[in-house]
């Protein structure tokens, strides 16, 4: 921020949503990483406590969107102002829905827990995991700074998540075309990899947010994709 | 190479600036109150059924310039205007010009509502009564029952006509201004922070008019607010110390200006 408002009750407004967000990035980051630490050690309680959590970034995101109301009707925002409280708006809706898919796989933890999961898929989920909480540690990060171009690096990157998805789809219908036993649990697993892999897609929207909060501008061209699975046949094929 | 394509630029920009229809255009205008500098070199045109809004802060230049349209700074015996001012083209200090025609074509609104102190239909008679615009007293009822009409007060005023102009509220009055202004056919109509001493509700019915008017007029408002600006204007020009900083579509202006000065100003930041 260049200067102060000439208000300052104005500003402490829009650093108290700063703050917020934070705070809720804070902990959809730690509920994700608990998540995925739970479905691989089948630890059926640390997966109760991210389900619990998933309560308080709900009501964060209500309190943001109420005081980001609250806001634009006291201080009629113009410009980045402007853009800042409905960004802000924005990446809240994100980071709950972010919250929303760390607690679904929690819940599928207890579904695994009987049959457990095998230790080469666990490995790849893991490794989803770590390039999606990856992506949105950094985008966090760049909201505090603002920073436009570290936003549109960001935005690059998700393809990287996509691949790797792609891939550990590919494994699971391996497997469960070998011992259809497997399928119960491999079908939760695939759900907790799209919800891995859904949560890298939230923290692009997140960097877009960014790059448009601090340029007023939409990012330029389509987000780069490389999540093929929604053609199954493609992939078979591939074999 | 470089020669070609920067004449290439120049001639589409030559092109674009033909396209758009400008009412007025100030060129290099510049004023004096006496030794004081108040208006910078400033270029800025006015377009067909566009409401342009000048904002800045105070002693900007905005009302200055805003003035110099109708040569209102004519009235003020330090001022000095240079630079060229066109009207349709025509250069408005032309010696051939004659000045009550003028403020005939770009009539003119101000802060406070200052209607004369005769009736209603005096008030708005009595422009076209000197410009010789009414054959008859049936011509001139329609002219003032079409203006009171645009002006959006004729319901609430056509059964006390005879009464006195300075017996409305601020809000009426300044409606009877609009009529007023608009009862000589004017083609440009100035508005110098019309609505500053107005309540909510009769702001928005000139906001609902000036909306209105626009499709028969060229409207330039000077107004402190920035949300009106945002409301009635498709064009909005920032002044800042005597010179224009900017001039762009309003959408872009209030959503992400291009000058830092610009964004300070409407964001209400220290500059």
């Amino acid at each position: 921020m260049p200067s102060s408002h000439i208000m300052s009750a104005y500003d402490e407004e829009l650093k108290y949503l700063t703050r917020r967000i934070s705070e809720m990035g804070g902990l959809a980051e730690q509920m994700c990483a608990d998540a995925v630490r739970a479905l691989v050690n089948s630890d059926t309680a640390l997966a109760q406590k991210v389900i619990s959590d998933d309560v308080i970034l709900d009501s964060a995101e209500r309190e943001i969107g109420e005081k980001a109301i609250v806001t634009i009707a006291k201080r009629q925002p113009m410009a980045a102002d402007l853009r800042e409280i409905i960004g802000s708006l924005r990446i809240a809706a994100d980071l709950e829905r972010v919250g929303d898919l760390g607690k679904n796989t929690a819940k599928r933890v207890i579904a695994v827990q009987e049959t457990g999961i095998p230790r080469n898929l666990a490995r790849g989920l893991e490794h989803l995991s770590e390039l999606a909480l990856f992506q949105l540690k950094d985008v966090l990060d760049v909201y505090v700074t603002r920073s436009a171009e570290k936003a549109e690096a960001i935005r690059q990157r998700d393809e990287e998540i996509d691949a790797m998805y792609t891939s550990l789809f590919r494994e699971l219908l391996t497997y469960m075309m070998e011992d259809p036993r497997n399928i119960t649990s491999c079908t939760h697993l695939l759900f907790c990899a799209k919800n891995i892999e859904r949560i890298g897609d939230h923290a692009t929207n997140i960097a877009e947010t960014i790059y448009y909060m601090a340029t007023g501008m939409q990012p330029e061209g389509e987000r780069p994709k490389d999540d093929r699975s929604n053609t199954l046949s493609a992939i078979l094929s591939d074999e | 190479m470089n020669v070609l394509t920067e004449a290439a630029t120049e001639k589409a920009l030559v092109k674009k600036m033909n396209e758009i229809n400008y009412k007025m255009v100030g060129q290099d205008v510049s004023v004096y109150y006496g030794d004081k500098r108040a208006l910078f070199d400033v270029n800025l045109g006015v377009r067909d059924n566009t409401v342009t809004a000048l904002i800045g802060p105070s002693g900007c230049g905005k009302s200055t310039f805003l003035r110099c349209l109708n040569r209102m700074n004519d009235t003020i015996q330090s001022a000095k205007v240079t630079g060229r001012i066109t009207l349709d083209g025509q250069d408005i200090h032309d010696p051939s010009i004659d000045v009550v025609e003028l403020r005939a074509r770009v009539g003119m609104v101000f802060q406070k509502p200052n209607p004369f102190p005769k009736s209603i239909y005096e008030n708005v008679a009595y422009g076209p009564r000197i410009h010789g615009l009414a054959r008859s007293k049936p011509d001139m009822d329609q002219i003032v029952e079409s203006s009171l009409q645009k002006a959006g007060l004729w319901n609430e005023v056509k059964d006390r006509l005879n009464e006195a102009g300075t017996g409305l509220s601020g809000g009426q009055q300044q409606r009877l201004c609009i009529a007023r202004a608009v009862a000589v056919s004017p083609e440009v109509i100035l508005m110098d922070e019309p609505c500053s001493a107005l309540d909510p509700i009769a702001t928005a019915r000139v906001e609902e008019l000036i909306h209105e008017l626009r499709a028969n007029y060229s409207i330039v408002i000077v107004t402190h607010s920035m949300q009106q600006a945002a409301r009635v204007s498709q064009r909005t020009a920032m002044f800042h110390l005597g010179h224009l900083v900017e001039e762009d579509d309003t959408d872009k202006m209030f959503t992400n200006p291009n000058d830092q000065r610009t964004q300070d100003y409407i964001m209400g930041r220290f500059g």
